[in-house]
């Protein structure tokens, strides 16, 4: 059982480091759980995430993000991915030139012991039980990462990245963003196709609609860089119902009160 | 890069001179280790001293035994590189930092090789093994002075045509100092299988490097030639400065292959052309990694109808370095064929510089050409220039040009590194990338060793 648990977290743009964009947020997520973060635009929900990570466009100014315990706030980038934390891009970045196959090739020797060797007869029979599990079509991981992929095509490309590398916590950011309602559906089957057992999930998202797909265990309404309220699946459903003005006039209310 | 090792061989019995430490067999093993960072310990016997002027001239000709035209054509030659200036009036001033007066010109040991594969380590170049092989087929494979000595007549009727010594400050100096180098001759309809290959080497310091090359392949004839170049790093800088000369005669394929890692303090300034007659065929792959500046621009002259020219190029300039690459198309027949692709990333303050010259006169019908020119920049601070010069005369003819920059940005770098590649080898990935489609075209060995010495350049390019 793996833990990621985010205390009191501040972040900043790097840039601005005094204006802060997350502002004391507190999240414990566990093995096999999925929470969902969603929020009006503006409210630090991918800054979350990306500073989670370790994006060098942001810093975090206090607080701390612990992974079965440990802090990660001092490790690179990388590290923080070997330990078990994927992030799957809003934006996936194109890699011309590198095939998927070879990408996560290189990403999955780069999680071996110095010295070891990857087994390519294995890797492949692997990428291939993978890729038929989420039923994407063979040829998919001979074409560049990312390069000149659809919408639906580069969400599917995480997914097949997040299913290789087998990571112990998911950060998805704006999974949903960009794609029609079939493409969100094989993407949320992929996604569902992978949750329970060991992942546990993050799902950073602005609209309901994805979570009638992948249903998520507890809801979180994020504001002005804070979790203003906490709930199950029901919390999602209600804000769908009554729009996110509902939560800033509950929170105006309190604030009087 | 490894050329072929078979301890087992006997050691040639004709190489004139060989510079090599007997007690490594296969120092190739050593290349493994770092940028070719290491230096073989080794006793001269014959030393030319610093500098340069007739004396030593006179003296590299005695030690070799030439004959008396080849002595009248260095001195010659060395007149023709007294008078010539320095290029810098559009190439970069560095240049002027080469102190002529502090060069080795030659430095061989007396010693019969003891390795069987072809290397260069100082002025001199040993074939052994491969050479026997392909002599069965009447081909010859030796060194340039060997083949002097041996086959003057096949050598001396090209020698210098392709590439006339007045061609540039550079092509002069090596006309008169020049040593090693590989000859090949391919007689007529002989298609070699196996690719020849040599490695050159710097091993001594303020040692300037001069071979020169002269492949022939005559009618019908089929070749591959690779190359491999390294340098350890000396506190001074070194020089290197060669001569290749192809020519493809009626119906022949040429294909000559470099990749070349030099120390960060080579001054690599070589000159490689070919002349491609009726149907003939002309590859030219050139890999440009280190060197503290480069400028080569493969050319091909096509000469009789029909004939195709092709350069394909990558080089990558690291911090501090200047790689100044390029082709030539001379367009001499109609229906002639020319194809340029230049690949080239800068990484830190490295700058990368693209020419490239494509002739094509008015009386000419038919003729093709397409140019494609793409950088890679890494980090801001990197510099690419692009100066194509293109003239073509006449109205038959197809012309095409293409030139792109791309960076990689932070945030690819950042997606990679979320994968748990470290921040090196992303940028490792990402260059191997940028160059995927042109590295496939080479053969097998080659490409393995490409990426490693990306792999090895990424590395250090990060803090």
């Amino acid at each position: 059982m793996s833990s990621l648990e985010i205390r009191s977290l501040h972040v900043a743009l790097a840039s601005t480091p005094d204006k802060p964009i997350v502002k004391g947020l507190d999240l414990t997520i566990r093995s096999g759980e999925v929470h969902a973060i969603m929020g009006p635009n503006g409210t630090g929900k991918s800054t979350l995430s990306k500073a989670i990570a370790g994006h060098p466009d942001y810093v975090i100014t206090s607080g701390d993000v612990l992974l079965d315990g440990k802090s990660i706030l001092e490790m690179e980038p990388d590290e923080r991915a070997r330990a078990g934390l994927f992030l799957a891009f809003q934006y996936p970045s194109e890699i011309p030139g590198v095939s998927i196959a070879n990408f996560l090739r290189a990403a999955v020797q780069a999680r071996m012991a110095e010295g070891e060797e990857l087994d390519a007869t294995a890797y492949y029979k692997r990428l291939y039980s993978k890729m038929d599990l989420l039923k994407i079509d063979r040829k998919f991981t001979s074409r560049s990462v990312n390069e000149g992929f659809s919408g639906g095509e580069k969400k599917r490309c995480e997914i097949l990245q997040m299913a290789m590398l087998e990571p112990k916590f998911s950060l998805m950011d704006e999974t949903d963003s960009g794609l029609d309602i079939d493409a969100l559906r094989i993407v949320a089957e992929g996604v569902n196709t992978l949750k329970g057992g060991e992942l546990g999930v993050l799902l950073i998202t602005h609209y309901q609609r994805l979570l009638n797909y992948i249903v998520p265990d507890f809801v979180h309404v994020m504001y002005d860089g804070r979790i203003v309220k906490s709930g199950d699946k029901s919390l999602a459903l209600e804000l769908e119902a009554k729009g996110y003005d509902w939560v800033k006039n509950e929170l105006a209310a309190a604030a009087v009160a | 890069m490894k050329p072929p090792v078979d301890l087992d061989a006997p050691p040639a019995p004709d190489a004139d001179t060989l510079a090599a430490d007997p007690s490594v067999e296969n120092p190739v093993a050593g290349i493994d280790q770092a940028v070719g960072d290491f230096q073989y310990d080794v006793k001269y016997e014959f030393d030319a001293g610093s500098g340069l002027n007739e004396n030593v001239i006179r003296y590299i000709s005695d030690v070799k035994k030439e004959a008396d035209w080849i002595l009248d054509f260095r001195l010659k030659a060395y007149q023709t590189f007294l008078d010539k200036p320095m290029p810098t009036h559009w190439a970069t001033k560095d240049l002027e930092n080469i102190n002529f007066d502090k060069i080795r010109y030659y430095l061989a040991q007396g010693q019969k090789p003891k390795r069987t594969w072809e290397a260069q380590f100082d002025s001199e170049a040993a074939y052994s093994n491969v050479k026997d092989i392909v002599a069965k087929q009447g081909v010859i494979f030796c060194n340039s002075t060997e083949a002097l000595r041996e086959h003057p007549e096949i050598f001396r009727k090209w020698f210098g045509k392709v590439i006339p010594t007045g061609d540039n400050k550079f092509s002069a100096l090596n006309s008169a100092v020049f040593s090693g180098g590989s000859f090949i001759y391919v007689p007529k309809g002989v298609k070699v299988a196996m690719p020849l290959q040599a490695y050159f080497r710097i091993n001594a310091e303020n040692f300037g490097q001069f071979e020169r090359t002269l492949i022939i392949a005559d009618e019908g004839a089929e070749v591959t030639y690779m190359e491999g170049c390294t340098a350890p790093k000396f506190s001074t800088s070194t020089l290197h400065s060669a001569v290749v000369e192809l020519v493809a005669l009626k119906g022949a394929k040429i294909q000559y292959i470099t990749v070349q890692n030099w120390a960060p303090n080579v001054f690599n300034l070589v000159t490689k052309r070919a002349i491609a007659m009726e149907d003939a065929e002309v590859k030219w792959i050139d890999c440009n990694i280190g060197s503290r500046l480069t400028m080569k621009y493969p050319g091909v002259v096509l000469k009789g109808k029909r004939a195709r020219g092709e350069v394909v190029s990558i080089a990558l300039a690291n911090d501090g370095q200047h790689q100044d690459t390029g082709a030539k198309m001379i367009h001499a027949a109609d229906d002639t064929t020319s194809l340029i692709v230049s690949k080239s990333i800068s990484v830190g303050q490295g700058r990368a510089t693209y020419r490239g010259v494509v002739h094509i006169p008015k009386h000419l019908k038919g003729c093709k050409n397409n140019t494609e020119c793409d950088a890679l920049l890494i980090n801001t601070n990197s510099r690419t220039d692009t100066y194509p010069a293109i003239v073509v005369r006449g109205d038959s003819h197809a012309v095409q040009h293409e030139a792109s920059v791309s960076k990689v940005s932070e945030d690819m770098i950042f997606y990679m590194q979320q994968r748990g590649l470290t921040e090196a080898q992303a940028m490792s990935l990402a260059v191997n990338g940028f160059v995927n489609d042109l590295v496939r075209q080479f053969p097998m060995e080659y490409s393995v060793e490409l990426k490693r010495l990306i792999d090895l350049e990424m590395e250090g390019s990060v803090g």
